[in-house]
This record gives C-alpha cells, sequence and structure tokens, in this order.
C-alpha cells in the first residue's frame, strides 16, 4: 500500500496538506468550467432534455474515478479501507437530501460546487446561490436539533454496492463503465426526440419574421 | 491561445478529467471532493464572529469549530483552489464576464432571488445528506457507496421535479 498520503491526509491541518488542496481544487474548477459547468444555462439543460452534459460528465467521472480506484486497490497500491470510511449511508436523510439538491439545483442553476465556478468567472447568479448555499447549510444545523432522529435515521454504516450484490468490486465497476457507455446512447436519443418536439412546435412561427 | 466562449471540452473527455483528479483525491488525501462543506464553514465563521456562545449550543456548528477556526479545513482551502481554477478557466476560455444567466423574457431580480432560494435549499439538502452533488454524488458515487447511489438518483429525480415550476427562468 502506498497511498492515501499521509502528509496530504485530509484530516491533517498542516500546510502540505492545504497545497495539496488548493492545488486540487484549482484542477477540479478548471474542468469544471471547461466542461461548461460554469454556466446555469448550459447545466439546467440535463432537465429540460435539451442537452444531457450533466449526465454524462458526471457518470464518465464517477466511472473513471470507480474503476481507477478498485483497479489500484486491485494491485495493492491503494488502502480502500481507508478512503471508504469516510462516506458511511445513513439512508433517510441522503434520499431527502438528494431531492432536496436536485430540486434547489434546476431553481439556482447550479449545484454548490458548480455555484462557486459560476461565480469567480462573474456570474451574478452564481454569487447569489454560493450565498444561498451558506444560508442554507447553517440554517440546517440550526434546525437538526429540532428533527429528532431523521439525520441519523436508515444508518447503515459502511455499505457499498458490491458488498450489497455480492459482486467483487472491480468487476461492478467495469459492469457499470459498460452500462454507462450504452446509456449515452440513450441520452443521445432523448436530445434528438427533444430537438425534433420543440422544431415541430416551433415550425408554425418559423415563416414569420425571427427575433433571434 | 484563441478564445472562443462557446467552445467546451467534450463531455467525455471532461468527465474522464473530472475522475482522474476525484482519484487523485482519493488516492493522496485519502478523501473526495467537496464544495458544501466549505460554503458552511465560512457561515458557521459569520455566526461565531457575532454569536460564539450560540455557536457552541448548536452542535453540527460546535463540530465545525472543534480544531479550532473553521476555516482551518481542508476542504476551505479546496475550494479557494475551486474559485482560483474557475477564474483561470473563465479567463482563458473568454467567458469571464460580469453577467446574469437567465432566459431572455425573465428579468434578473427575480432570477437572483430564485438562485438564493435554489442555494439556500441545497444547503439545507446537503446538510442532511452529509454532502452536495460533488461530496456525496460525485465523491461517494466513484467509492460505491449505497447511500451516494441513492443521492445521486434523488438528486436527478428533484431536479426533473422541480423543473417544470421554474422553466420560465431560463426560456
Amino acid at each position: 500500500m502506498i497511498f492515501p498520503v499521509d502528509a496530504l491526509l485530509q484530516e491533517n491541518l498542516t500546510p502540505v496538506a492545504f497545497a495539496g488542496a488548493l492545488a486540487i481544487g484549482t484542477a477540479f474548477g478548471f474542468v469544471l468550467e471547461r466542461a461548461g459547468f460554469g454556466r446555469a444555462d448550459k447545466l439546467v439543460g440535463q432537465f429540460y432534455g435539451t442537452e444531457m452534459t450533466v449526465y454524462r460528465v458526471m457518470f464518465t467521472a464517477v466511472v473513471t474515478a470507480m474503476v481507477g480506484s478498485a483497479l489500484l486497490a486491485a494491485v495493492g497500491l491503494l488502502d480502500l479501507q481507508a478512503v471508504t470510511i469516510n462516506y458511511p449511508t445513513y439512508l433517510w436523510p441522503m434520499i431527502v437530501g438528494g431531492l432536496l439538491v436536485g430540486a434547489g439545483f434546476v431553481t439556482s442553476g447550479y449545484c454548490p460546487g458548480t455555484s462557486v465556478v459560476a461565480a469567480a468567472s462573474g456570474k451574478l447568479d452564481g454569487i447569489f446561490t454560493v450565498l444561498g448555499v451558506v444560508v442554507g447549510s447553517v440554517a440546517y444545523a440550526e434546525l437538526q436539533p429540532q428533527l429528532g432522529a431523521f439525520h441519523e435515521s436508515g444508518k447503515l454504516g459502511k455499505l457499498f454496492l458490491p458488498e450489497l450484490f455480492h459482486v467483487p468490486r472491480l468487476l461492478l465497476a467495469v459492469v457499470i463503465a459498460v452500462a454507462a457507455a450504452f446509456s449515452y446512447k440513450g441520452a443521445g436519443k432523448i436530445e434528438r426526440l427533444v430537438a425534433e418536439a420543440r422544431a415541430r412546435k416551433a415550425a408554425p412561427v418559423a415563416a414569420a419574421p425571427q427575433a433571434e | 491561445m484563441e478564445r472562443n466562449p462557446n467552445r467546451f471540452w467534450n463531455p467525455y473527455v471532461a468527465g474522464v478529467a473530472l475522475g482522474l483528479v476525484l482519484l487523485s483525491a482519493y488516492a493522496l488525501t485519502g478523501k473526495g471532493l467537496g464544495a458544501s462543506g466549505a460554503s458552511f464553514r465560512v457561515g458557521v465563521t459569520a455566526v461565531n464572529a457575532v454569536a460564539p456562545d450560540h455557536v457552541a449550543a448548536v452542535p453540527m456548528l460546535a463540530a465545525a469549530t472543534e480544531e479550532g477556526s473553521p476555516l482551518s479545513n481542508w476542504l476551505v482551502f479546496e475550494v479557494a483552489g475551486v474559485v482560483l481554477g474557475g477564474l483561470l478557466g473563465a479567463w482563458t476560455s473568454g467567458r469571464l464576464k460580469l453577467e446574469t444567466l437567465r432566459g431572455p423574457t425573465f428579468g434578473q431580480a427575480p432570477r437572483l432571488a430564485l438562485a438564493l432560494l435554489g442555494g439556500a435549499v441545497m444547503g439545507v439538502g446537503a446538510g442532511m445528506a452529509r454532502g452536495c452533488a460533488s461530496g456525496q454524488g460525485l465523491s461517494g458515487g466513484g467509492l460505491m457507496s449505497a447511500g451516494a447511489w441513492a443521492f445521486m438518483l434523488c438528486f436527478f429525480a428533484g431536479g426533473y421535479a422541480m423543473a417544470w415550476f421554474v422553466r420560465r427562468e431560463y426560456r
């Protein structure tokens, strides 16, 4: 086992770890910007069927990290336990939280991460979204004691798909990667259908002078 | 470098690049990427400046001050990097511009109000889920956490369920 690197661990509050955080974050922000994720108009296309870029980028990233980490662990380079321990499952708050983050995403036009990229590229809507996330996350902390057992409900601990389905991790990662590749064809089909439907709807007015 | 604000990376190229950034976070630092956690810590810092006793009395707020300043944290530095990276990306692509992205028939003020509201809803959701689309969906998803996959499915479901109600924002 070589990875993770002790000096760079996220729980270490050392200058070296912070420099690493800054470097990784810079790469993260740059890639998000280049993907078009600093723009609300491009991001929300996902939810109107006009462009499924969010699905393609997100799923491809997940698959890449999934196959990569399973592979590194399989050859003994990565101590996977040291990483997975940071991701316990609390089913109910994760389900409700997911619904809220999704609804908030299409309302604001960003997710908490992409809103930071949008704010950095001068988008006022991005800046307001960042402010909203600050307020909302503090508000939840204030509210949490009043919600009783909800925050800890559905506590399943360390539960990962390979253990859940009794399939070796690397094999499952490859199967999901293949499924992703097929699903992109479906995503393309949805985009074409939506584009055709929009063209039909717009056809009667197409003859009139266009105000583009 | 030629600057074309309408040119983006191919989504699969961007996805692999994003996946490699995430993989290097796992391998080097023992944990994935995140975003909402840093925003939360900025908020806690502000509350702590005016009402430290209150922060100490609320469990989740107090937890963020356990190791001194809430800002002395990996995620905060990572998100500072996201600002730098986003700025660099926008500048080199010609997309660095002060503007409000909205549909041509939708006003600026309501658009900004909805951005604030949507952000607040996401803040609440991310608090519950112990992470946002990055910190839970992407990072937990890449490790095949059952909870993160449930989160991701619900994230898309929540987006599609809400989309019709806010469609005028972008048209």
